[in-house]
């Protein structure tokens, strides 16, 4: 089946659609789950003293943690916890999914206390048939987050690898 | 001595950072980003008993990279991370070692910024570089 697969007109009216804003929260407590996930042990991720003394506003955001997207029964995915009007992904009928790596780019310090705005944008789709024939389709998907002073904070080019 | 513009040269190499997830502590991954995709863990998942095991996060790896650079440059002490990047070309099991390795590739100056790039990746214990990647410091 995938051998055949081909990215339709509609699929490609799609690339660009941006989705509706959703707000995520960079809290004390979520900057310490997180840097706790990754086993860090430098302190300014959990002692807003420490923090402070190294120079920061709060605790600051681990690389590669941007908040916590707000949870709303019914309007978020319960696997991935992302707000279900914000999945701008194509529907393609392949049955198997890879995360294919991401690309972030930043352009403001992130801290605690920090709230985010992150609107998500379809950005390419693409196909890449492997060395053994088995035709990949890849969506890259764009996360842009701005701040409250509505500077763009972070910018996620996540691909997402379907066959 | 922290990490500044003057004191890097291209060739360096980052510190190792090396990890052991445990499935708790993958679990504790998971209540940090809010990713709760069974594949982590659910060893009934159908992925999963095709595997035979769970899988560490993607995500782990990469912000285990992003820890890496994170603690070479220390904080606030002349750089910070401009651009960073990873792929998933491969699979780590629960326990088993995560290396994170880096260098320094290139130092230059660009629009007027003092930059450096870095190859970044993840090596397991058979040394099959499962998260390569790459980064752009900035610095002051």
């Amino acid at each position: 089946m995938a051998e055949s697969f081909e990215i339709t007109d509609e699929m490609k009216a799609r690339v660009g659609v941006e989705s509706p804003p959703w707000t995520f929260e960079v809290t004390t407590t979520g900057v310490r789950a997180f840097a706790r996930g990754v086993g860090y042990t430098d302190p300014v991720y959990y002692d807003i003293e420490a923090a402070r003394k190294a120079g920061y506003r709060n605790l600051p955001a681990p690389p590669t943690f941007h908040g916590t997207p707000i949870y709303i029964p019914g309007k978020s995915e319960e696997t991935f916890s992302t707000p279900l009007e914000c999945d701008i992904t194509v529907d393609h009928g392949l049955p198997n999914t890879i995360d294919g790596g991401k690309v972030t780019e930043y352009y403001e310090q992130i801290c605690a206390g920090d709230t985010l705005t992150c609107v998500t944008k379809l950005a390419s789709l693409d196909l890449k048939v492997t060395g053994s024939g088995i035709t990949m389709f890849i969506q890259t998907i764009e996360f842009k987050f701005t701040n409250e002073d509505g500077k763009v904070a972070v910018i996620d080019r996540l691909k997402v690898i379907n066959h | 001595m922290a990490v500044t513009w003057d004191n890097i040269n291209e060739g360096d190499s980052l510190p190792e950072l090396k990890k052991k997830p445990s499935l708790t502590q993958m679990v504790k991954f998971a209540a940090g980003n809010g990713d709760f995709n069974p594949l982590h863990h659910d060893f009934k998942y159908f992925a999963c008993e095709y595997l035979g095991s769970v899988l560490v996060q993607g995500h782990f790896r990469y912000a285990a990279l992003g820890e890496l650079v994170q603690t070479w440059l220390g904080h606030n002490q002349g750089g910070r991370i401009k651009k960073m990047s990873c792929q998933h070309r491969g699979m780590d099991f629960p326990d088993a070692d995560i290396t994170c390795k880096g260098t320094v590739d290139k130092k230059y100056e660009e629009n007027g910024e003092k930059l450096a790039d870095l190859t970044i990746w993840t090596e397991d214990n058979e040394g099959k570089q499962n998260s390569p990647g790459a980064a752009t410091i900035v610095f002051v």
